[in-house]
């Protein structure tokens, strides 16, 4: 048994908060510096060295990259082995977001009901998915999602029988319908499999997985380029305004599935993919 | 084309304008998204002045994040316009001559922007730290208890956006699209 204090959680929540909105993690950075290189429409490029020259001034300046900053989503693999002391560890996630998200000039955009929409003030509640692996570590993933592409992501309920096809006219049809609304060049994170929740929950995890990296399942990794390439063809470029960088990557996680279903969720990132990762 | 236009500003200004020109904004805009055009329409249907003049002024549809301590303001970046679609003809009409966004308008909003000789533009999204600094000065105009949706007066010097929709109706979103398809 390892025992592990609360205030950690919220001290590393705190500042992986801060820094995910202000600098974007490795394999994003050089994703986005490629395409400058591999666009072919000249306001595209113009566009994609505006994003250049808007993560410098994140960066020294200390001014979130984005305005939207997120509802925070925070991963949580818990090692089966480990014990939590020093107070509730969901209001030490919390914490950590309200500390991270005042302290650091964040903005507040979290509203306590859907309907009557009263700002918390603080951006919590996070969305918070806990998961029991096994050993005695603490695996923190903060994946802030700002709404201009989460308003255009999409779950399909499709038939076994529409097959491979059908995860692919799905994707597409959901980057198409998103277009300039999700702030491309985005990231388009797809979950196929499970169940109708269990899909939306894949998709979701997929953006935090690094871009240049693939899944190793031989099929997949085939899907996730060639739907890459087409969604680099339809046109919509950087910004909507046209060009051949729409996508950075598309990344599929699967999972077993019902005999009488196929679920596909779609969920569109735009190109302040931001996910950092700390291991306690 | 590239032009440096003032704001506010009028429809003969706003009708030299064409989709596809990259435009450098100077002068005074407002800063409205879903939850104060939301409040502004309530009162509108209660008859009620609203907190600023429509007629010959830009909105745009921003909320920012804090301003650090010397700063006039946070990040900066467009909101998607779409949330505003249901808004957005009436105030057209009341004489609103620009509207700054990012992403896809209804018919409905295309048809009161050429109905009233008004501009669609885009300001290039996720872009808030470097659009922060074509921002001078912030102050609160109305709905303070909206946080970040308060309504905001921003003089802004050469901020950039792009013509999407002009005042003949003609959409940068549908036409650069086409010319990069490669299906």
């Amino acid at each position: 048994m390892r025992t592990i204090d609360v205030a950690d959680i919220t001290q590393n929540i705190k500042q992986m908060c801060i820094e995910v909105n202000h600098f974007l993690s490795k394999d994003m950075d050089e994703a986005m510096k490629c395409a400058v290189q591999t666009e072919k429409a000249p306001l595209g490029r113009q566009i994609l060295c505006q994003l250049q020259e808007n993560l410098k001034i994140a960066g020294e300046d200390m001014i979130p990259i984005c305005q939207d900053t997120g509802m925070a989503v925070i991963f949580l693999e818990i090692g089966q082995e480990v014990h939590f002391v020093g107070g509730s560890l969901e209001e030490a996630v919390n914490e950590g977001v309200r500390q991270g998200y005042t302290e650091g000039y964040l903005r507040k955009s979290v509203v306590k009901d859907p309907i009557l929409r009263e700002n918390t003030k603080d951006n919590t509640p996070a969305v918070i998915h806990y998961e029991l692996v096994e050993g005695n570590q603490v695996k923190i993933t903060v994946a802030p999602k700002g709404f201009g592409s989460e308003n255009m992501s999409r779950v399909f309920m499709l038939k076994p029988a529409d097959g491979i096809e059908g995860v692919k006219n799905a994707i597409l049809t959901a980057v198409k319908d998103a277009g300039p609304n999700a702030c491309p060049p985005m990231v388009v994170g797809v979950g196929v499999g499970g169940t109708f929740e269990k899909c939306a929950l894949l998709a979701k995890k997929a953006l935090t997985r690094a871009v240049d990296e693939h899944s190793d399942i031989p099929y997949v990794k085939e899907l996730e380029e060639e739907l890459l390439q087409k969604i680099n063809k339809t046109g919509i470029g950087p910004g909507g305004l046209g060009g051949s960088t729409t996508a950075l990557a598309v990344n599929i996680n699967t999972y077993p599935t019902h005999i009488a279903g196929l679920p596909v969720a779609v969920n569109i990132c735009c190109h302040v993919n931001r996910h950092a990762v700390r291991v306690l | 084309m590239e032009q440096h236009i003032q704001a506010p500003m009028s429809k003969e200004e706003a009708k030299k304008l064409r989709a596809g020109d990259y435009v450098y904004i100077s002068g005074t805009i407002y800063t409205a998204r879903d939850a104060a055009h939301k409040r502004m329409y309530e009162a509108l249907e209660r008859g009620e002045q609203l907190p600023l003049e429509m007629c010959g002024n830009v909105i745009y549809y921003m909320g920012p994040s804090p301003a650090r301590e010397g700063r006039p303001i946070g990040s900066a970046g467009p909101t998607t316009a779409s949330r505003m679609d249901k808004y957005a003809p009436t105030l057209l009409d009341m004489g609103l001559i620009g509207m700054i966004g990012k992403g896809k308008r209804t018919d409905a909003v295309k048809e009161a922007i050429v109905r009233n000789g008004a501009v669609y533009f885009a300001a290039v999204g996720g872009a808030g730290a470097l659009l922060s600094k074509s921002i001078v000065q912030s102050e609160l105009v109305a709905y303070e208890d909206l946080g970040t949706e308060a309504i905001r007066r921003l003089e802004v010097k050469n901020f950039p956006v792009i013509v999407v929709i002009d005042s003949e109706g003609n959409n940068l979103y549908e036409t650069a699209i086409r010319e990069y398809c490669v299906e």
